[in-house]
């Protein structure tokens, strides 16, 4: 590895480890064009999230404490996901805020973690992608994403930079797709509901495909979308700007 | 009201379900959140403005015994009456010996929050008083004897035709042919009703947005002026309000205005905005001959300095409440407390107790929305994660949920075995779902299924596929 190298830990987050595996090669794929070099530790499973937003502090500590002896070695941790980034940025310091020496290794490890779009845009200044898509495309702003870490414009900058995609914007792209975690599961009517929101403005902009950046939204607003039987297809952005959408079927739909 | 948030997910399935709600819900969701931005987006200093109201409530907040003490004073000096309630049954009681002390039958309100806590109508009308509600949407939903569904729009579950409805019901010398078709025709029907009920008032209830500590005012913010009618015609002026209204001064009481009706409504400011000081004085031609100040507390000084404690911050302006998804969908009553939406999912914990409302917290996505257009900046989706972390300590979860947890946690700590197991799961889950890209319906997952796809996985693991390649793994 070249001195230049920014050493980057991936967090590849459970969903992308589990179900869509594009998503994290598309990461890799970014970000070493972009003058990284990539290491995946094993000893990673989930940031924690789940357990932390249930109330059960014990547990989200217990993984909190496995990232960051994992990843405090590199010069930044990434993750392609804002929720989890989120996570690891926002709250676990918020997690380690009684336990000083936690605490700090908590501090440092938020500060050189980011999200995969923020990293892009914000760190490695990439303003072009080599790819092409002649496809009219609409963007779901994920939660965590946009009001904890203000992703909003890196994920744009990048699709706009994409030869041939059409970007159209929804009414109200920044509103919540109803996933939310566990809640998606404890109140799954209320949950399908807000899902039957966030498709409906999804097919007002007459976009045939939907990007967003956290795996989570995008399995609830496909698993809805093919259920109510609409072609609109569903991908994370990564795999759109890796030029990798013909690895691997729009989420929720057959190959 | 009677708490009935341990129905949640009842009242919210039947909600779902109920067409005329979910047409009043749609237009809520677009009506308020574009009249908020738009008025935000007129007024520059609207972001430094909600620091400061921030910043005000904080530092009254701080001093809340001092400010307490002070406007208790101002009020006295000005000829009226504090009177301190530790709970609703105190609250109740000293506004009905107030009532009894000067022989009142009829009691005209404004509209009140506080009042809707102490159920007051109710503890009147047992004591054979006639309470009478004169905020339009208030008078509705008490003709029809329902609790509010929102803490600004009270009826704003209703349509036109609920309330011509309850009018024809009610208004016992309403010819049935007159057309009340019309929201005028409505709005006349009522104000020809209260009007009567305004001049036989012998007391005055409304509420108060705000206590000034400086002056001994309280102050209300109304739209129909029903409130200055309700407190300048009775002889007795009685405000309900809790004990966190306080501001300091008259100026930081105009810092919160600023952004009070701008997050509410979407209005520079309400259509009345009145101040109240003692009862009349000397050289004034109208006014109460006496001002009593009842102040709540209902469980909010055991919220000081814990974890909900920024929750004392709300001004009621209802933001939250309006750019909910939740409260978009399942609208107030499913909340079954006066507070709805995520300030009331914070707050009715805290004054009802956790266990008779342990839905409340966690019906949230926890999208953060509420945060986002909250005007003193309460981090909302941070106090329902403290009530869903006491929950989890000492309160009532279910045993699956608890379980599923915990399996979860102890694989991922276990990373090794972890990721054997993931291995041959999504490779079983990969191929079985390969045919349609998803599973209509999956063992333990009909909560996803019922409703929504659940998507097939690709195969093989990401970390496997690493592996495979011989990727950098230190």
């Amino acid at each position: 590895m070249s001195g230049e190298e920014k050493n980057v830990g991936l967090f590849v987050t459970c969903l992308v480890d589990l179900f869509r595996p594009t998503v994290a090669f598309a990461a890799v794929k970014l970000m070493s064009e972009a003058g990284c070099s990539i290491c995946v530790p094993e000893r990673q499973t989930c940031c924690g999230q789940p357990a932390f937003n249930s109330g059960d502090r014990h547990d989200a500590r217990k993984m909190a404490e496995m990232v960051i002896e994992e990843f405090e070695k590199f010069d930044y941790v990434v993750a392609p996901s804002g929720s989890c980034a989120a996570m690891i940025k926002k709250h676990y310091p918020e997690l380690f805020s009684d336990q000083a020496d936690w605490h700090k290794r908590a501090l440092d490890l938020s500060r050189k973690t980011y999200e995969l779009m923020s990293f892009l845009t914000d760190v490695l200044d990439v303003k072009e992608v080599e790819t092409t898509l002649n496809r009219k495309v609409t963007y779901h702003d994920s939660c965590s994403g946009l009001r904890e870490l203000g992703i909003k414009d890196q994920p744009r900058t990048l699709m706009n930079a994409v030869e041939g995609l059409d970007l159209v914007e929804g009414e109200n792209a920044e509103r919540c797709c109803g996933f939310g975690g566990t809640f998606c599961l404890k109140y799954s009517d209320i949950s399908t509901r807000i899902a039957d929101d966030k498709c409906d403005d999804i097919l007002k902009t007459e976009a045939d495909m939907v990007l967003g950046g956290d795996l989570g939204c995008l399995m609830n607003i496909a698993g809805r979308l093919t259920r109510r039987g609409e072609t609109v297809e569903v991908r994370h952005v990564a795999e759109v700007l890796a030029g990798m959408c013909d690895d691997v079927a729009p989420i929720s739909r057959k190959g | 009201m009677k708490l009935n948030a341990h129905n949640f997910k009842e009242n919210a399935a039947k909600a779902l379900k109920d067409e005329d709600l979910q047409a009043s819900l749609a237009k809520l969701g677009t009506g308020f959140p574009l009249k908020r931005l738009a008025a935000a987006a007129r007024l520059p200093e609207f972001e430094a403005l909600r620091d400061q109201a921030r910043d005000i409530k904080d530092h009254t907040l701080r001093h809340l015994d001092f400010y307490l003490e002070k406007f208790e004073c101002k009020v006295q000096e000005t000829g009226g009456h504090v009177h301190w309630a530790r709970d609703i049954e105190d609250g109740r009681k000293i506004v009905y010996d107030i009532c009894e002390s000067v022989g009142a039958k009829t009691v005209t309100k404004g509209k009140s929050m506080i009042g809707e806590e102490m159920a007051i109508n109710e503890y009147l009308e047992e004591k054979g008083l006639i309470p009478v509600e004169t905020d339009l949407g208030e008078y509705i939903i008490q003709l029809r004897n329902e609790p509010p569904s929102h803490i600004i729009a009270p009826a704003i579950h209703l349509r036109k035709s609920h309330v011509e409805e309850a009018f024809r019901k009610t208004h016992t010398e309403l010819p049935p042919e007159r057309n009340l078709d019309e929201p005028e025709d409505l709005l006349k029907e009522a104000r020809a009703m209260l009007r009567k009920k305004f001049i036989a008032a012998d007391v005055g209830i409304t509420g108060a947005n705000f206590m000034i500590a400086e002056t001994g005012s309280t102050v209300i913010v109304t739209n129909e002026g029903n409130g200055d009618l309700t407190q300048t015609l009775p002889r007795v002026h009685i405000v309900l309000c809790s004990i966190e209204k306080m501001v300091p001064n008259l100026e930081d009481c105009a810092t919160l205005l600023r952004v009070l009706a701008r997050s509410a409504t979407g209005q520079e400011q309400s259509v009345y905005t009145t101040f109240s000081t003692g009862p009349k004085q000397m050289d004034d031609p109208d006014g109460p001959d006496q001002f009593h100040v009842v102040i709540l507390d209902n469980g909010r000084s055991r919220m000081l300095g814990h974890d909900t404690h920024d929750m004392l911050r709300c001004i009621r302006c209802s933001a939250c409440i309006n750019h909910c998804p939740v409260y978009q969908s399942v609208g107030g009553h499913a909340y079954g407390s006066i507070y709805p939406g995520p300030m009331g999912s914070v707050l009715t914990p805290a004054i009802y107790g956790l266990e008779q409302s342990c839905d409340l917290p966690n019906a949230s996505t926890m999208c953060g929305k509420c945060e986002e257009v909250c005007p003193v900046r309460i981090p909302i989706p941070q106090m329902l994660r403290s009530w869903r972390e006491k929950q989890w300590e000492d309160g009532p979860v279910p045993i699956l949920q608890r379980l599923a947890m915990s399996v979860w946690a102890f694989w991922a700590v276990r990373p090794k075995a972890y990721h054997f197991g993931a291995k041959i799961k999504m490779r079983l889950l990969g191929l079985l779902g390969r045919k349609n890209g998803h599973f209509k319906s999956l063992l333990f997952s009909k909560a996803w299924t019922k409703s929504r796809d659940f998507p097939a996985p690709e195969g093989k693991t990401f970390q496997q596929l690493w592996s495979e390649k011989g990727g950098r793994r230190s």
